[in-house]
């Protein structure tokens, strides 16, 4: 069934449709439909699931990782400054292998008090293990929350769903909304391999002394390895099911490519308008979408990026002191490819705190991209600021 | 008002292993084979940071008979209150949940997610061993540190000088159907409160002083001494209090002068005479107001 909704209620409809089992969570904006509308459905009795007002993120995470150790589905939603109060409990969510979900709403970190989207939020989490899936529409957030939870319950590791905020967490598109008894068949009930149980009573996160911890850490990264295989056929799963599939990344018109744009969130789509215009007049340009940033996507990159002559990687966010992330990591990816293969790589960071990334702004980046120096350019160039 | 402990009052039930690792004479393993000897095996443990997190033993060991999940310094209520609700929702809402804290993460890092907590009135036990400053960490003061303390924050030039947190009335404040003060040389007392804690569906709270010889610099048989006499002196009275409105000492406090108490532990040995009379007249202040609840519900 087709539905007008906005992408807070996409986000909302598949933790309805995955039937979740509690919720924990904390206001803040732009994320609060996200959990206004899951307490409705869960006092409505539309939801069986047990929500906990809690009294911030810290306690909504806590309160997740507690949950999900007794064997429920957890489910929790955040944005910026609340997922940065969580940052110790996202650590212990992954170190201890629950496979919570999350949906982050990105929003700019402050100061100055920023409500706007960008990636810093979600991106400083980047190394407390988990899975981070960046969604371009709605359609795409209804369904990466749906496959969020086979993937984290098979792979037993936390899933953040991230979606820009207002370009989809307020704007409304029209979402395919599947039955219940398809995502039934598709998502069974969690059955976790290890739970707290009193027929089985175990100690959970005990003191690690270093002839252990490692190994610890291993089995973590291991099962990070293992997610790139099990994203991909989660999403087939879903796609045979439900005609959409998304893939780790996606590649859009990248045949005979002179310049390969690669992006992550909303402005995909207005660099697929870009792509659209500039293949309409034979300007050899094309696009790739980075979906999957953790566990990154390496080998996919490689693939596609290798001998393309230039690359263009449009990041909205900044790693201070370096530069922009997705650019930092794609060159890391290709650094070790065959110098002939090797594409020269231009980072630009634009968009921050909210700032449109118009098709003027993508336009401005494919004519810089193209007419710069083919050697590679180590300093990421910002896009659209005022002088 | 039983102070005499009879053997048959006690549950046989060992729910806590020999080998855990805990100091000689720690009050803190007394306190938890007491209450999981009234809790009973379908009972499982958050633990948040605190001397537990290496007294129930590394990994891949664990010196409790029933499931405990070890977590972060400020989480202990927040977790229990997960834990409850996935248990509530697989149908499994008899079994116990009891979030288990030192002072420090029940006093002052953990504070805001047990108001949380108690706030809902999350269907959870709540309990706090008490030993009066951050002990596992190498005696740093907390907001549970008496006044006039050594620590190793609070040198003896410069003893602590904030009076303890009253931590009964602000759980009391909440209007939690029960909250609790308890003792390890007051088995019974402590006993029967874990049981009518149990009883009771919505929020319970028991602080538990748990005397610590290595941070309060006492002989280690002189542990039990020690908490007997911090309610015999009315330094630790026994107390519960129904929906935050009913006081009720459970034992008898004779009101032994505090001196001896505080003269057999090296944390008070720089305290002079005068600091000594200052500390029995804020006790006694403090009883006239315990008096002043017990009597007029407040």
């Amino acid at each position: 069934m087709k539905k007008v909704i906005v992408g807070n209620h996409a986000v909302a409809k598949g933790a309805q449709l995955a039937r979740v089992e509690v919720i924990s969570a904390y206001p803040i904006t732009p994320q609060t439909q996200i959990v206004e509308e899951l307490s409705e459905l869960c006092a409505d009795g539309k939801l069986a699931a047990k929500f906990i007002k809690v009294e911030s993120e810290h306690s909504a995470m806590a309160a997740c990782i507690g949950a999900s150790a007794v064997g429920a589905r957890a489910f929790t939603a955040t944005s910026a400054q609340g997922l940065a109060l969580m940052h110790e409990l996202l650590h212990w969510a992954a170190g201890g292998r629950h496979p919570v979900v999350m949906a982050d709403v990105n929003r700019a970190m402050a100061p100055g008090w920023s409500i706007w989207t960008d990636q810093n939020d979600s991106l400083s989490q980047r190394d407390t293990g988990w899975i981070q899936l960046y969604c371009e529409t709605n359609q795409e957030v209804l369904d990466t929350t749906i496959q969020a939870f086979k993937l984290a319950e098979t792979v037993d590791l936390p899933v953040m769903v991230i979606l820009d905020a207002f370009f989809l967490s307020h704007t409304s598109e029209p979402v395919d909304i599947p039955e219940q008894d398809l995502v039934d068949g598709f998502l069974p009930r969690r059955e976790a391999r290890l739970k707290l149980d009193v027929d089985d009573p175990r100690a959970f996160g005990a003191l690690a002394r270093p002839d252990v911890y490692m190994e610890m850490r291993l089995r973590q990264q291991e099962a990070m390895e293992e997610a790139r295989r099990v994203m991909v056929e989660v999403d087939a799963e879903w796609k045979q099911l439900t005609g959409r599939g998304y893939g780790p990344i996606e590649c859009y018109r990248t045949e005979d490519a002179k310049l390969l744009l690669v992006t992550s969130g909303t402005m995909t789509s207005t660099a697929r308008f870009v792509v659209n215009e500039l293949r309409d007049r034979d300007e050899k340009v094309g696009l790739v979408k980075v979906k999957m940033f953790r566990p990154f996507p390496t080998d996919d990159l490689r693939r596609v990026l290798a001998g393309v002559p230039r690359v263009a990687v449009l990041d909205r966010n900044i790693s201070p002191g370096h530069g922009g992330i997705f650019a930092e990591e794609i060159r890391s990816a290709l650094y070790d490819l065959p110098p002939a293969e090797r594409p020269p790589l231009h980072g630009y960071v634009l968009g921050l705190g909210g700032r449109d990334v118009t098709p003027e702004v993508i336009r401005d980046v494919v004519v810089r991209s193209l007419e710069s120096p083919a050697a590679s350019e180590r300093e990421d160039l910002w896009v659209g600021v005022n002088s | 008002m039983s102070q005499v402990m009879i053997k048959d009052d006690v549950p046989k039930t060992e729910l806590l292993t020999s080998g855990h690792l805990a100091c000689p004479g720690c009050g803190a393993p007394l306190a938890m084979r007491l209450v999981l000897k009234a809790l009973g095996p379908r009972t499982m443990v958050a633990l948040p940071a605190c001397c537990w997190s290496i007294i129930a033993g590394p990994y891949p060991q664990s010196s409790l008979k029933v499931p405990l999940y070890h977590t972060a310094f400020e989480t202990g209520a927040a977790l229990a209150s997960g834990m409850k609700a996935a248990l509530d929702i697989r149908g499994q809402s008899d079994v116990n949940v009891m979030a288990w804290a030192g002072d420090g993460g029940t006093f002052d890092i953990g504070i805001q997610a047990l108001s949380g907590a108690a706030e809902r009135n999350e269907d959870i036990l709540y309990v706090c061993y008490d030993n009066e400053a951050y002990m596992n960490t190498g005696i740093q003061r907390s907001s549970s540190t008496p006044w006039g303390a050594w620590t190793t924050t609070t040198p003896v030039r410069h003893p602590e000088n904030h009076p303890k947190k009253d931590m009964l009335a602000i759980l009391a404040a909440h209007g939690i159907p029960y909250a609790a003060t308890a003792s390890v040389a007051y088995p019974t007392d402590l006993l029967a409160k874990v049981e009518k804690a149990k009883s009771i569906r919505g929020t319970k709270f028991l602080h538990i002083l748990s005397p610590c010889p290595p941070g309060w610099k006492c002989a280690d048989e002189d542990a039990i001494y020690l908490a007997r006499a911090a309610v015999r002196t009315r330094v630790f009275p026994l107390m519960e209090v129904e929906n935050g409105t009913r006081w009720r000492f459970t034992v008898e406090h004779p009101g032994d002068p505090v001196g001896p108490y505080l003269r057999k532990q090296g944390r008070f040995r720089h305290l002079t005479d005068q600091d000594v009379e200052r500390i029995q007249a804020d006790l006694d202040a403090r009883w006239a107001i315990l008096e002043q609840r017990v009597a007029y519900g407040t």
